[in-house]
């Protein structure tokens, strides 16, 4: 198969970036859509120009590493992929393939399709975890959980933190990322001690990057190759309503 | 070198809780005048890191990723193995040590494999406390299933995420320490070597990939959790930026590497398609529990999966080994595959694949029960090759998955540079020649959550340190060293993209050093690895500026490494004229094909000793002594 790609190049934070047009041919249709890009900066690493970078590491939708919007579309064609489990023979052979990064401004722009997430890092330092010391935890069968809530807390769970839901958000809100943390803690019982400190302090930190408002535009699902559901976000607010009426009270 | 293992006396059950007890312990208040470096934040240096910076050591946590989140243990898939016995069916420390101990065909330490056994419970305990989401079952208690080379039902699984949802737990534990600041962590860092100051591990030396710069870091000890080096093989299950360069730069500083043949592939991947292809993908070897494997009874049968009928397939791992079946270990598994397909017997576009059916037990149970248990599993293979595994049979191949040797470690995980620590899959410990499936999960966390903050501790409290500053001669030496080869790399301006070279140094591993190893195919690749090597050096083509995000820079670096690293994973394979585990040298084998190990002669540890680039490198030995399990061929008829 062949491509016609216009891939967003910038060298650094400081460089405004363009879009730069390349050719690719001879693509299997097996081959992923970072095996695509793989063949590209081969090429251009023989012509000694700069390969296109980009974050990746896995290459089976776990690491969260990549990401990018391939024609407006956060990790592209199909649903609950992420770029690297996209395949080539999902595009139509000869079409033109609009390449960028994440835009959003809590996530700038390393270097061509890398993008900075650390935003996502401090939310977790913030609140998005059970405090147990090495060593305090009492025997694992000690506490039955409902297999319903384990099921439903390993959906939550599954949340790589790639990003997606803040790029395909048109208010950059990292609503389905904080709501997947928050929804998987509040459906155990080891997540109840904290449950109203996390929520609040997650939220004020997710604030503080500069991520925007949810508006229900509900993007972020559609875009998220983990499926993960917006009903996540509809207890993220009852949680955070009834802590700060608990703080209230 | 001496290589003293500090097994401590007494009985196998009282040497770990004994040897605590013994041990000098840092004082709380005085922790925080400790500093500790953990290179990588993988399960193990995560977990690890947590736990020191939550006791109150000063910790400074560096990977090359920019969250800790993303590091290759986030892809397991299959499940961590405890001996709870919650199944009732007769499991308990000794069992699982034993079956560790076999399963690694007799060449661990029996100390360090019953440690592993005892603490794995804890493990549990704590992911559940947590809020790991593992699997429960409908009374709302933990799940299990069982995993290749046990006959019990002792592992535990986030659906097939395990690796992921231990990771997150982890991850979210580093995280705590990070926002208390008693971690600090330095994202998108590299280690490139190591800064040894008296004969102690004093710090390392870092790129920031982000800037291009050389950093430096001083600590009181230095732990590296810096995983396998499976990656030397190109095609690999590894995530693409594995590598194995902060264990190849300590072994060059002084740490013997052990047993570095021992190499893992597991049975079943996801065959190569094309040459475009940049890694192999796992299915999880969970999927042995209810898929069976075979191959047409005909060889060259081209007629599809559906229309051959039963009585003309050849279930051969059920035929060749009654009571294990389908759930022999990986090394067994794998060697059968390929012999299936050497033989002709192979399926697929290829020829190099076999069946891996799941007909009986969607009939048995039900679709909807086997995508409960495999959905994502399925899901994957869907996506990768446009096939339905529900409808029609996975086509698997063995792949280079992990490996067992590594950074040589005694009792303490100390190597035998005082103050340099090994904790997870880069260190040699725990198994032996073949990893049992869902126990490098196990050893990573024990090691980061409950061996290292113990033995780490001793260690500093009973070392005298003195005071160095990043200004100190040996830092000096050291970031001019890392300066130099950064340099060197980026002024080769050859003509291939260090990519292609990395693909032919894959191509020789994979053909000589891979699942059937000979003494003739063994000299080959000691004659074409340093000639690829030399290639390198003189025609690879490095580009793009060394001041920003350079993935083309970080890669050569690390294939220079690999192509030194190869070399000795070839050397130590031809000099081990026995078959153990995963190392099969095909002279050394029973009239049934089986792995036939020498125990008067090989039942110990090569430990190789850096001599110079030009010398040959120093085997030394470790004997392994087995008092508790007698060595027995290791049938699994
Ligand atoms: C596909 C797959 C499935 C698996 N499934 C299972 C399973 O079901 N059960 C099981 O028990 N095991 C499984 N394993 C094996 C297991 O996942 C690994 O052995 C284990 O996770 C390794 O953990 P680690 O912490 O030692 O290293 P890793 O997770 O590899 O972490 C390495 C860390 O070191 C950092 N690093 C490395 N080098 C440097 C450097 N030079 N400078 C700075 N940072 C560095 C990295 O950034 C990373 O943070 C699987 C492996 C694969 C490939
Ligand atoms: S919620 Fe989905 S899209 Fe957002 S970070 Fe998690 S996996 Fe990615
Ligand atoms: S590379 Fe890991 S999710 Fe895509």
């Amino acid at each position: 198969m062949k491509f016609t790609l216009k891939i967003w190049r910038q060298k650094n934070q400081n460089d405004p970036g363009r879009f730069v047009t390349y050719e690719v041919n001879n693509i299997s249709a097996d081959a992923s859509f970072l095996e695509m890009l793989d063949v590209l900066n081969n090429e251009l690493v023989q012509k000694g120009e700069d390969p296109v970078a980009f974050d990746h590491d896995c290459r089976e939708g776990i690491c969260g590493s990549c990401g990018m919007m391939i024609n407006g579309r956060a990790h592209g064609e199909g649903r609950s992929m992420a770029t690297c489990d996209v395949r080539m023979r999902m595009y139509k052979d000869g079409e033109d393939l609009v390449v960028e990064p994440w835009r959003a401004k809590p996530f700038p722009v390393v270097k061509d399709l890398v993008v900075d997430r650390r935003a996502f890092d401090r939310i977790m330092q913030a609140g998005g975890f059970i405090s147990v010391k090495t060593g305090a935890a009492p025997e694992a069968n000690a506490v039955p959980v409902p297999k319903a809530n384990a099921d439903e807390a390993m959906d939550a769970a599954a949340c790589i933190g790639c990003g997606a839901c803040v790029a395909s958000c048109p208010n950059s809100s990292a609503m389905l990322f904080v709501a997947a943390k928050v929804s998987q803690f509040a459906l155990l019982p080891q997540g109840q001690p904290e449950r109203r400190e996390r929520v609040e302090r997650m939220i004020e930190q997710m604030d503080k990057e500069g991520f925007g408002a949810c508006s229900n535009n509900y993007a972020c699902e559609a875009e998220c190759p983990k499926g993960i559901s917006v009903t996540h976000i509809a207890r993220l607010n009852r949680e955070f309503l009834r802590a700060e009426f608990t703080e209230k009270a | 070198m001496v290589l003293n293992s500090n097994i401590p006396d007494g009985p196998i059950e009282k040497k770990w809780s004994e040897h605590r007890f013994h041990m000098k312990l840092v004082n709380p208040s005085n922790r925080r005048k400790y500093t500790v470096i953990v290179v990588g934040t993988g399960l193990a240096g995560a977990s690890a890191a947590a736990s020191l910076g939550e006791m109150g050591y000063k910790v400074l946590a560096f990977s090359y990723h920019e969250s800790p989140r993303r590091a290759h243990s986030i892809a397991a898939q299959g499940g961590i193995n405890a001996p709870k016995n919650y199944a009732n069916d007769g499991d308990s420390v000794y069992r699982l040590f034993y079956d560790t101990l076999k399963g690694g065909d007799y060449r661990a330490r029996e100390a360090n494999v019953y440690r592993l056994a005892e603490v794995s419970g804890s493990i549990i305990d704590q992911c559940v406390a947590q809020g790991v989401p593992f699997a429960r079952d409908y009374s709302g208690y933990l799940d299990n299933r069982s995993f290749g080379g046990a006959q019990v039902s002792r592992t535990f699984y986030a659906r097939g995420q395990t690796g992921q949802q231990l990771l997150l737990g982890a991850y979210a534990a580093l995280s705590r320490q990070i926002g208390a600041k008693t971690v600090q962590f330095f994202d998108r860092r590299e280690m490139l070597d190591l800064t040894v100051v008296d004969g102690q591990a004093r710090g390392i030396v870092v790129r920031n990939l982000r800037t291009g710069a050389v950093e430096s870091y001083v600590g009181d000890a230095v732990v590296l959790a810096t995983g396998g080096y499976a990656n030397t093989y190109y095609l690999s299950t590894m995530a693409k930026a594995s590598n194995a360069t902060a264990v190849w730069r300590a072994y060059k500083r002084g740490a013997a590497f052990a047993n570095p043949c021992f190499t893992q592939i597991h049975p079943t991947c996801i065959p190569v398609g094309g040459d475009y292809q940049s890694k192999l993908t796992l299915m999880s070897e969970s999927l042995r529990n209810d898929g069976r494997i075979w191959v047409p009874k005909k060889s060259g049968d081209t007629r599809s999966p559906s229309q051959i009928p039963e009585a003309e397939r050849d279930y051969y791992l059920e035929r060749l080994y009654p009571s294990f079946g389908n759930l022999v270990p990986r090394d067994v598994a794998s060697r059968r595959a390929k012999e299936m397909c050497d033989k002709g017997f192979g399926v697929g576009p290829t020829k190099m694949a076999v069946y891996l059916d799941f007909a009986d037990a969607i009939k048995r149970n039900s679709k909807a029960w086997i995508e409960e248990k495999y959905g994502n599993l399925f899901d994957m293979y869907h996506e990768i090759t446009a096939e339905d595994p529900y409808s029609v049979p996975m086509r698997i191949y063995p792949a280079v998955h992990y490996t067992m040797g590594g950074l040589w470690v005694d009792y303490n995980l100390m190597t035998t540079i005082p103050g340099l620590f090994v904790v997870g899959e880069a260190n040699f410990s725990d198994h032996g020649a073949n990893r049992l499936g869902a126990s490098a999960l196990m050893q990573g966390l024990a090691d980061g959550y409950f061996v290292l903050p113990y033995t780490l501790g001793n260690y500093l409290a009973s070392t005298k340190f003195a005071s160095v500053t990043v200004e100190h001669e040996g830092f000096r030496e050291t970031r001019a060293s890392v300066q130099e080869r950064v340099d060197r790399l980026m002024s080769i301006k050859g003509k291939k993209p260090v990519s292609e070279i990395h693909r032919e140094l894959g191509k020789v591993m994979w053909e000589y050093v891979g699942m059937g190893r000979t003494a003739a195919g063994l000299t080959k690749a000691l004659k074409l690895i340093p000639e690829i090597r030399e290639q390198f050096w003189k025609d690879a083509k490095v580009v793009g500026d060394p001041d920003t995000i350079n993935n083309e820079l970080e890669k050569a670096g690390r294939i220079a490494d690999f192509l030194e690293l190869g070399e000795l994973i070839a050397r130590d394979a031809l000099h081990r004229e026995e078959s153990c585990g995963g190392h099969f040298r095909e002279e050394h084998q029973t009239p049934e094909g089986e792995a036939k190990r020498n125990d008067k002669k090989f039942a110990y540890v090569a430990a190789w000793e850096y001599t110079g680039d030009a010398r040959t490198p120093k085997l030394n030995k470790e004997p392994l002594k087995f008092e508790y399990v007698k060595p027995s061929e290791r049938s699994y008829k």
